[in-house]
Order: structure tokens, then sequence, then C-alpha cells
């Protein structure tokens, strides 16, 4: 016990003193929020700029559709004419918009053009056409003689709650936020698995090349070795995130005090609420969001937290005993390629899975794969924000450490000869020969 | 004596392989033993089994009577041919880190290390990387890795290689100095003139198999083929040469060490003894040079190996 723990020092010291370990856990931060902060700067950017488009009415029916808006700013160039117009707003403006006079409505609404220098800004033309369209609309109402007060009391949003037969409410929002911890979990330890996977393995690699190994093993199991460096490499994996968390939320705060609160903002800013449905939209966007805290709170947060953990320490154990393996298969990193595709495999596959399983977290697919142990880690994590039966789980975790147990055993005894083993690159069958030595 | 170290019976496999074949050796306390073979004959198979690296098929190792177990592990130091240090670790913290692998405390360790390091001039290494050192250097820290934990039994192999011949000098004479603190010493090489220069006892291994094993001067006696070389002084060589050829087969010798013109290897025949050739020789020459044959250990080496081909 007491050697299992000097290793595990030396692999963790070993580790975090390493350059490239200091300077990823610095700079990722750092990075992180400046590309976060780069985001928030552009956007402010763009919505302080203010558009300038011109237009020329000539059915003198659409006036009132151009009003100024906080990005835009619309000029009435009507009197100058269509010719004119274009040069001024060539020279000057961002864009202009022709509305032709023509005899029907219909005519008219197929007919409008908009010049501009470059291609025009799709988000301004969607906005203009949608304006248009209203307006048209409500033209031809007038012109059928409806009440166009009447059509608008008539008019209505649905929005559709969900519930579940025990009466929890959920909401889209909700889904949004189950899709997105579910699917931080699962990407979380994919990569927390290949990249301490991957070090674990070029440990392992390392004293095999500088030919420590015999030393080492003279004095402790092979498997205590190995036992130890993924143990190591684990701390500080987790130290690393714990350190990056921390930075990154620290970073995030003092980056929204700088910029102001408006910063937060700008994702939600991002819809548009249309005129005559404001209210009765705030009204279901407010109901909406009371939902989604209270689905917070509903949230299987203790179910997440402690299979996170489970799944996390099943799946980087079985993932960096593998990776150990091969290390000790092979004499260098380069010869290792041939033995990585088939672990890569069931990861990606896990997360391109897990990300399906969003859609439907309880078919047949997402079922089979959140039992697999290979993929179980990523996606059942993905699938647990939306409830899942506890046997599910339970048979998962059972698969998940009965899988633990054969791989490393499986993985110690390639390691246990791998690292004496010089020379060539051995074939799959050597490695299924080494397993009776 | 009780041996510090009794191998008996040992099998082991690799696959359809067979890397030690029935091997039964025992290394008397306090001797410098001596383990050779050609290369791939099994010699460090069996130094792995005796690491406890690797465990044998079948067979029973006793380590000073004991059944060889995990708590050996402090009691033996191996210092193996392919070795190294890892490449970005200070040489006082691996040499910290591999000292406590070997059940020593941090303070017991750092106390002795310091000793060492002082008695082979480096104690300024401490806190050098070992990319920063050359190779000989790297071995020196790895000699003193391996005894410094004061094990009963040490094993060495090809411990002089990668050194030069002053170093290769201080190694040795460190090694009779352990010796005679009471250690017992494995030592397989491929070099027959250190084995002539420290070894008591040898055990030659062939092919998985052992060939030969016992005290080096009971096998120099077992290998002698009864042969004198002589260096004579007389006034009529020819006639002398046929009056040896009619009792002995002889052939000239080209040593440089007899001053003699005459200078004969002869061979005795079954029955005859060094007593009879002075007699004989005396009464026709002047005896100057007179001396026994003794096979050297690369001359046992080659025959042995090549009687079991």
């Amino acid at each position: 016990m007491n050697k299992l723990k000097l290793i595990v020092k030396r692999e963790f010291l070993a580790k975090v003193k390493n350059k490239s370990f200091i300077v990823m856990t610095i700079l990722s931060p750092l990075l992180m929020v400046g590309l976060f902060a780069l985001i928030v700067f552009l956007n402010q950017k763009n919505s302080e700029e203010i558009r300038t488009v011109a237009f020329v009415d000539e059915s003198n029916l659409m006036e009132s559709v151009f009003i100024d808006s906080e990005s835009t700013k619309y000029i009435n160039l009507t009197e100058l004419g269509l010719a004119l117009a274009k040069e001024k707003t060539n020279e000057f403006y961002y864009g202009l918009v022709y509305i032709p006079k023509k005899d029907s409505l219909n005519e008219l609404a197929s007919s409008i053009l908009f010049y501009s220098n470059e291609s025009p800004s799709l988000s301004l033309v969607g906005d203009i056409e949608h304006n248009l369209e209203r307006k048209i609309r409500d033209l031809k109402i007038e012109q059928l003689q409806f009440d166009i007060e009447k059509i608008k009391a008539a008019e209505t949003v649905v929005t559709v709650h969900s519930e579940n037969f025990s009466g929890e409410k959920s909401s889209k929002m909700g889904s949004m936020l189950k899709m997105a911890t579910g699917g931080g979990f699962g990407y979380l330890i994919f990569m927390f698995i290949i990249i301490y996977g991957t070090s674990v393995m070029r440990s392992v690699i390392e004293e095999k090349t500088s030919r420590i190994i015999e030393v080492i093993i003279s004095s402790v199991k092979p498997f205590q070795l190995m036992m130890g460096k993924i143990i190591g490499n684990a701390l500080a994996g987790i130290l690393q995130f714990i350190i990056w968390m921390i930075s990154a939320g620290f970073l995030m705060f003092a980056i929204t005090l700088i910029l102001g609160p408006d910063a937060t903002e700008v994702a939600a800013n991002s819809t548009q609420i249309t005129n005559g449905v404001v209210q009765q939209v705030q009204e279901s966007a407010m109901s909406d969001i009371q939902l989604a805290l209270q689905e917070i709170k509903n949230l299987p947060i203790l179910t997440m937290f402690f299979s996170f953990i489970i799944y996390f320490l099943g799946g980087y154990l079985i993932y960096s005993s593998i990776y150990a393996a091969i290390g000790a298969a092979v004499d260098s990193e380069t010869d290792t390629q041939q033995f990585m595709m088939p672990v890569l495999m069931p990861l990606i596959i896990a997360i391109y899975v897990g990300f399906s399983v969003i859609e439907n977290p309880h078919g047949p697919i997402a079922l089979g794969f959140s039992l697999f142990p290979l993929t179980s880690p990523i996606v059942m994590l993905m699938r647990i924000p939306f409830g899942v039966p506890w046997w599910q789980i339970a048979v998962s975790m059972f698969l998940l450490i009965i899988t633990f147990i054969g791989i490393v055993w499986f993985a110690a005894k390639i390691y246990r000869v791998g690292i004496l083993m010089y020379g060539k690159k051995p074939t799959y069958k050597e490695l299924y020969k080494w397993l009776k030595y | 004596m009780k041996p510090i170290l009794k191998v008996e019976n040992v099998y082991k496999t690799y696959g359809n392989y067979t890397a030690l074949n029935n091997i039964s050796i025992e290394i008397p306390k306090g001797s410098i033993f001596g383990l050779l073979g050609p290369n791939g004959a099994g010699k460090t198979s069996l130094i792995r089994i005796i690491n406890q690296i690797t465990l044998p098929d079948s067979g029973s190792i006793y380590l000073d009577g004991e059944p060889l177990s995990q708590n050996h592990i402090q009691s033996i130091g191996y210092l193996p041919e392919e070795r190294g240090l890892y490449k970005s670790m200070t040489v006082g913290e691996q040499a910290l880190y591999l000292a406590q692998l070997k059940g020593m405390s941090k303070q017991e360790a750092k106390k002795k290390l310091l000793f060492w390091f002082e008695k082979f001039d480096i104690g300024n290494w401490w806190n050098k990387k070992i990319q920063e050192l050359s190779k000989g250097m790297a071995q020196k820290v790895q000699f003193i890795v391996t005894v410094l934990h004061e094990p009963k039994l040490l094993i060495f192999d090809e411990p002089f290689s990668g050194f030069d011949p002053i170093n290769a000098n201080l190694i040795k004479d460190e090694i009779l100095k352990l010796r005679e603190n009471g250690a017992s010493i494995i030592f397989s090489t491929h070099r027959m003139e250190s084995v002539e220069e420290l070894c008591e006892h040898i055990a030659l291994i062939h092919k998985s198999n052992k060939i030969l094993d016992g005290k080096l001067n009971d096998i120099k006696q077992q290998f002698k083929t009864n042969t004198f070389e002589v260096g004579l002084i007389t006034d009529n060589e020819d006639e002398l040469l046929q009056e040896i050829g009619h009792h002995f087969n002889f052939e000239h010798s080209s040593s440089k060490l007899i001053y003699a013109d005459t200078k004969l290897i002869i061979g005795l025949k079954n029955g005859e003894t060094s007593k009879d050739l002075i007699q004989f020789l005396n009464a026709k020459a002047q005896i100057n040079h007179f001396s026994e044959i003794i096979p050297s250990v690369n001359d046992i080496f080659l025959k042995a190996v090549a009687s079991h081909n």
C-alpha cells in the first residue's frame, strides 16, 4: 500500500511539474474566457453599429412599415425618385428598399426590391420582409372590410407545457437544460478519458524507453505500478479541472463586471418579439423561466452527482488501463496507432449516440448503449437528467464494474509481459499469447 | 554454511519456448557467483525470477533458507543490463524515490545517498536532471541506487558496461568491498576476464539448461588437459625434440613470457604426472620455465558450449 502511495505521488508530481501541464492549466481558462469575451465584444460591436437603410415607396402605402430600431435607421427618399435614390444610397447608405406602384397588393408583394453594394444581412432583409408582410396583410384585411382590432384580439400564442404522470411539469427550456447538463457531463468524461488515458500511455512508454522499468518492477509489482500511474494521472487531471473551473468562473465573473451586465444578456436578446403579442409572449416566457427554475430544483441532482462520480471512475479506469496495456505493448508512441483505433471507436460512437439520445432519451438505442459498459459512462450520464428507471442504472453500473475488473485484469497481464519486451511491435495474436504467460 | 540463495528445479516456459529447463543453483554466502551463458541462454529469465519480476512455472527458490516472498524485495539489489533512469527527474529525487520503493525511509535514504554521492565525488549532481548527465555518470547513480539499501544479495548484470576503465575499476573495488562486508553477489557478464578476476563460483547456462556449475578452481581442474608449457635450454635442439617426441605429444609455444630458445607445450598421457615430465626433461636439458596450462574461463566457456551444441 505504501509503495502504491509512493508511485501515485511520483506520477502526480511528474505530471504536474511538467511544463506543458502548467502551460495548459494556466492558458486554457484564459483562452476560453478570451474567446467568450471576444464573442461578447463582437456582438456588442455589431449591435452598436447602426445601419441606415433608404426606401423609395412609390405605392405610398408602406411608409409606416419603416420604423427606426436599435440597429437600423430608415430614410425616406421617395421624393428623389428611384434613379437618384440609388445613386445616393450607393454613396451614403447601407441599402435601398424599392417599392413600386402596382395595381394589386399581390403584385406589389412580389415586386419589392432591395439594392445594396454587398449581399445584404439576412436578418435585416428578414425583418423588412416580415414587417412588409404584416402591413400587406393589414391592408388586405382592410380591403376585405374586416375589423383589424377584432382580428388582432383573436391572435394567440400557444405554448404546450408538458407534465409527466406524477405531476412534474417540464418546459422546453428545462429540456434544453437537461440536454446541456447531460451532454456536458458526457463530454467532460470523454475528454478526460482521452487526455488522461493518453497521458498514462505516454508515461508507460517513457518508462519503457528510458529502460528504468526493470529497476522499478524489481521493487514493486507491475500491477501496483500500473494502478499507481492510473491514479496519479487521474489526480493530476482532477486538479487541472478544479483549477480550470475555479479560474474560469472567476474570470467569467471579472469579465461580466468589466463588460457590464449587457454581456450576459446578449444571448437572451437574440430572440425577436413581434408587436402584437408581446405581452402574451412575455407572460409565457415568464412562466417558462419559472418552470425551468422549478425543473432545476427537480433535476435528480444527487443521482446525477453520484452517478457522475461512478461512471467517471469506471470509465476512466477501464480506458486508462487499456491505454496502459497499449503503452506496454509498444516501444514508441508512433507504434500506438494500430491499437488506438479500436479504443477510440466506442468513445466516439458513444458521443454520437449520446447526442442523438438526447432527442429520444428512452428509446432502444439509448437503452442499449447506456447499458454497454464501454459506452455507458458517456451515454448513461446524458440520459440521467431525463429520468432513468433505477434498475437500468443498477444494471449498467453492475456491468461497468464487472467490465472494469475484467479489463484491469486483462490489461495488467499484457502490461506485465509487455513492459519487458523490446524490439518488435507485437501483433494481436501475440498479445493474446501474452495473456497466458 | 547455508547458501544465501537456493534455486531448485526451476522451469519457465513462454508459450512453446522453454526458457529455463530444470535449473538448480546454490549460491554460497559471501561469495561472488558468476552466472554465465551465451546470449539468449536464459540468464535474464533466471535473474527475473530471483527478483520476483516473473514467476517460475514450477520449482522453488529460497533466500537465506526462507521461501522467496515479497518481503525479500528489500534483501535484494538488482542492477539490470537494460537500465535507465527517469529523464526529467533530478538525480536526487529519483534516487530517493527508488530507495523508498525498496522500503527505506526518506531520512535514511537521504543520509546514505549523501554519503555515497560524496564517496563517488558526485555530490553536486543532486539537482541535475539525468538528461544533463553522460551515460557513465548515469551508470554511477544506478550503481548507488542498487546497493544503497545494503541488501544481502546483489545481482549485477553487466555492471561494467558504459564505464571507462577508471570508473570500471572504481566499481570493481566497490563490489569487492561489498563482498567483504558480507554481501553475496551474482555477477552476470560476457567479459570473461572480469569473471576470472572476481568470481569464486560460476554456473554456465546454455540453451535453457545448466551445463556447468561449481567452484571456479574445481572447474578449472576438471577442464585442464594435463598440459605443460616449458622453456628449455639445450645445445642440440633437434635431438632434444626428437627424444621428447618419442615419449610425449608436443607443439611449439609462441609465448613471449618464456626466455628460452626452445619453447614447447607438452601434453602428458594418462597416468603420467608433472614429476615424470620434469625428471625426463631434467635429464636432457636445462629447464628455465615450467608451468601447467590452466584453461581460462574463456576457454572453458567455449569448450563447454561447443560440447553441448
